[in-house]
């Protein structure tokens, strides 16, 4: 009998699909076994590979908290094969799931501390999970703020968790657009986000940063936080890179001595200042 | 003037940016080589081994930002450019082709036309030795034809250096590499290779300019060159044209004339 | 602990015999077809005599081109896994040169970091190693630059060098000592040996410690494009690399059943590093010519405190456009 297999991945029911842009679903799934779902446990940052048995695999962030048990969700937006195969996909249907591989935010580091997250259209997902389980420690961080935009209303993820969060006293919810992408209705900011952010101006003091997006917004953004005199230590980005093993065997996202699967994704800006310009 | 000579000349005036041609290599063998200055001119090196098809380089994007190329251009080297040019993938003035005469001296082929000419007194492309393995395969009955391949394919390790070293092969997203379908399996079992090679054949039926360094490039050796000569013979002998001829081919397997045969239809 | 004995051609010979009733398969370079690959034989005779180096390596024995990591059948909300047993067929590879053999240590790393990988330990399990020392070398050996030599022990279980009308044969491992105990009395102890001077004597080409240190302020430099220029981006160099281990998962299905399949890729293809996003992190030849160097050179010592390279030269070899590894090794050291 040899050892264990660790390519095989475990099965996941659909329990709920959320359409929550153009392109973009959340899958809450989970475990058909008992035994796999009991055992199962992870830490916010960490990721997992998720199958469409007949197409491959795709790598997505564990979008739900370790706070909920029970389930985890991921959020995707249909871009090739694997997820146009998982967006066919309905409640009831089978999917696999490898993980949490990665390392992890660490939260348990930042007690007392104020929490900033910045980030944009479909790079929210691993931040909720972050701010969801920081919000259900409420009590051991000091002020949350949120900056989050989207090219257009109808794109932002998560409608439903954005009103909660700007309805609660204890959050400070900034929403934006870019310009051309509000509506009538919008009563939220309109500016690319790190613009947004620029206005904000947040104080630096005791203060954790979270950014997650697109090359262009970490590009604008990182230098601005620097600026504000944020510590190169104290800004946190969930990177991605393309995997296909996400044990630090095939190679894919190596860069530098790191495997992003691995040593990341989450790493300070000073760690990325030791990565190879290449991600 | 000797290759040397026309390369300094070349690019001292700055009529090219860089000469493509041959510099010896590891045991002594010639490989690709760029000059990009007057003073690397003198490196270059043509004679026997100098048999890799250079046309291989002019369409990829960090040779193309170099500038206008000149070119070592063995026969090979011609059909090449001109089924490139037929295939709107380079233009004359893009290139400029440097043939060498029995004496080893430079001949400018500036123009398809000239290149044309000068192929026209070019022997035959196909090898003796692969005119051998060719027709020792059509002597083959279908079943022993197709256990060779089998065996010779099996060995196929999809490192896709036949793909990387073929001239008409520039195709940015090549078939191979699609996924949405998944037209051809990428893992080097056989059906995965078999459905390469074939494929690879039919994409260059009418295209293959028969230089064969697709079968040497192969570093486990299988005479994949075969299967494109075959293909390309057979267009030859159905359509009655050659890649390589001109720089105004049109596509055998995509044009149709009125008096294409038909007697295959019953 | 190595113990040295003389092994005679007869000896050889017995042995391949007792290797095989103990129900191993053997594999040796053979010619064929004016080429030399690793091939299974049943006795000395059919080994290859003349070669450098078989041009594909024994890294296809622990990680084959292709291997089923599992399969799966399909219904209306259902899917059933099937987890397999991997197959590993009771090998001895025979002839290959202590570059090689030195290789499977880069490859055991790899699998065997964090997480373990069973299908490359049920081979590595069932795989002796016995290496023949090198009496001849070619313009594309680097070894002794790299740490291993034509007599290095790393690696193989029993090592051979080629010394009268037989072997020196030291037995290194446990493995080695079994397979010795298939045919004992062909181990006959033997007398002091100068083993170098049996040996090719090849000159070390660079200060690898020198280079490694050197590297990362190398990184931007315009070296890395001027000399992929002539990369054709083939995968030839990774897959005939003894110590190459990069792959691909590919997914194979017909609608009602399927698996996932491992498969040799290369850093050195373009689509290797392509987002869904249509960004390329290393989007030139150069970029992904470098991270071959440094991979090797670079981030496997920072990593594994080892390099990724055995300077065996069977990339330059097989290389369509003459890469040669060692000369741009040397180029970088030098600039």
């Amino acid at each position: 009998m040899s050892e264990a297999n660790i390519y095989l991945p475990h099965l996941m029911r659909i329990a709920a699909i959320t359409e929550e842009a153009p392109g973009v679903r959340t899958f809450r799934l989970e475990f058909v076994d008992a035994a796999a779902a009991e055992a199962f446990a992870f830490r916010t940052g960490q990721f997992g590979l998720y199958s469409a048995f007949g197409d491959g695999e795709s790598t997505f962030c564990i979008a739900s908290s370790p706070t909920r048990k029970g389930y985890i969700e991921c959020t995707f937006r249909e871009v090739g094969r694997v997820t146009a195969g998982l967006a066919d996909k309905e409640v009831g249907d089978i999917v696999g799931f490898r993980g949490p591989y990665g390392n992890v935010f660490p939260i348990d580091q930042w007690q007392g501390k104020n929490l900033l997250f910045i980030t944009g259209g479909i790079a929210l997902p691993p931040l909720r999970s972050v701010i969801w389980n920081c919000l259900d420690l409420r009590d051991q961080f000091k002020d949350i703020t949120i900056v989050y935009g989207a090219r257009s209303v109808n794109d932002l993820v998560y409608k439903a968790e954005l009103k909660e969060w700007e309805q609660r006293p204890d959050v400070n919810l900034v929403c934006t657009v870019d310009p051309g992408g509000e509506t009538p209705e919008w009563t939220g900011k309109v500016g690319f986000v790190p613009l947004i952010v620029e206005q904000l101006a947040p104080s630096p003091d005791n203060t954790i940063a979270l950014v997650c997006g697109p090359p262009i917004l970490i590009k604008l953004t990182m230098p601005l936080l620097r600026k504000l005199g944020f510590g190169a230590e104290s800004i946190f980005t969930t990177l991605e890179n393309r995997m296909k093993c996400g044990v630090g065997k095939c190679g894919r996202c190596n860069t530098g001595k790191s495997y992003v699967c691995k040593d990341g994704p989450v790493y300070t800006l000073e760690q990325l200042g030791q990565l190879p310009a290449e991600y | 003037m000797d290759l040397n000579e026309k390369a300094k000349q070349l690019l001292e005036a700055g009529t090219v940016q860089a000469v493509l041609g041959f510099e010896p290599g590891t045991h002594g063998a010639p490989r690709p080589a760029f000059a990009r200055g007057a003073d690397q001119a003198a490196r270059l090196v043509s004679g026997p081994g100098c048999d890799q098809n250079l046309a291989s380089y002019v369409t990829r994007a960090p040779v193309k930002r170099l500038g206008k190329l000149a070119v070592l251009a063995t026969p090979k080297v011609l059909r090449a450019l001109l089924q490139l040019m037929a295939e709107r993938q380079i233009q004359e003035q893009d290139v400029l082709p440097l043939a060498l005469d029995a004496a080893g001296q430079v001949v400018e082929l500036a123009t398809a036309q000239a290149m044309e000419e000068h192929l026209a007194l070019e022997p035959d492309p196909v090898s003796t030795q692969d005119r051998e393995l060719l027709d020792r395969l059509g002597r083959m009955t279908r079943a022993e034809r197709w256990a060779f391949w089998q065996g010779e394919l099996s060995r196929c390790v999809k490192c896709y250096a036949c793909r990387s070293s073929c001239p008409m092969c520039y195709c940015e997203h090549c078939t191979m590499d699609c996924n949405r379908p998944q037209w051809v399996p990428v893992p080097s079992h056989a059906l995965g290779n078999l459905e390469y090679h074939m494929v690879r054949s039919m994409h260059l039926a009418g295209r293959c300019v028969q230089c064969g360094d697709c079968g040497s490039a192969c570093p486990v050796g299988i005479p994949v060159h075969l299967l494109t000569f075959n293909a390309e013979q057979t267009v030859h002998a159905q359509f009655g044209q050659r890649a390589g001829a001109s720089a105004k081919l049109d596509y055998a397997l995509s044009t149709f004339r009125p008096d294409d045969k038909e007697n295959f239809i019953r | 602990m190595a113990d040295t004995y003389q092994l005679s051609s007869a000896s050889l010979d017995a042995l391949f015999t007792a290797i095989q009733g103990d129900g191993r398969r053997i594999l040796a370079p053979t010619d064929r077809d004016g080429r030399t690959e690793l091939n299974p034989v049943r006795n000395p005779g059919e080994v290859a005599r003349d070669y450098i180096q078989t041009t594909m390596s024994a890294k296809a024995a622990v990680f084959p081109k292709v291997e089923q990591l599992l399969s799966y059948t399909l219904a209306k909300g259902q899917v059933d896994l099937v987890d397999p047993e991997p197959q590993a067929v009771p090998t001895v590879v025979f002839g290959i040169r202590p570059c090689e053999a030195g290789g499977f240590a880069a490859l055991d790393a790899v699998f065997n970091w964090d997480t373990r990988d069973k299908f490359f330990n049920a081979r590595l399990d069932q795989l002796a190693v016995i290496a023949v020392g090198c009496t001849r070398r070619d313009e594309a050996c680097f070894c002794t630059s790299v740490g291993g030599g034509p007599g290095s022990v790393k690696g193989s279980d029993i090592l051979l060098t080629p010394w009268s009308e037989g072997f020196l044969a030291e037995v290194l491992t446990d493995k080695g000592r079994a397979l010795q105990a298939l045919a004992p009395k062909g181990f006959i102890p033997a007398p002091a040996v100068d083993k170098a001077a049996l040996l090719v004597d090849v000159p070390a080409a660079f200060d690898q410690p020198a280079l490694t240190a050197k590297l990362p302020a190398l990184f931007d430099a315009e070296l890395w494009g001027n000399q992929a220029l002539r990369c054709i981006g083939c995968g030839a160099c990774a897959f005939v690399c003894p110590t190459c281990v990069c792959f691909d998962l590919q997914e194979e299905a017909d609608g009602q059943s399927g698996r996932r399949l491992r498969s040799w890729d290369s850093c050195g293809h373009s689509l290797f590093t392509l987002h869904a996003s249509g960004h390329n992190p290393r989007a030139n030849q150069g970029a992904r010519w470098r991270q071959r160097v440094y991979h090797k050179f670079s981030y496997y010592p920072d990593r594994y405190g080892m390099l990724g390279c055995v300077g065996c030269g069977k990339c330059t070899r097989a290389c369509p456009v003459d890469m040669n590894l060692q000369e741009h090794l040397l180029e970088a050291a030098r600039s």
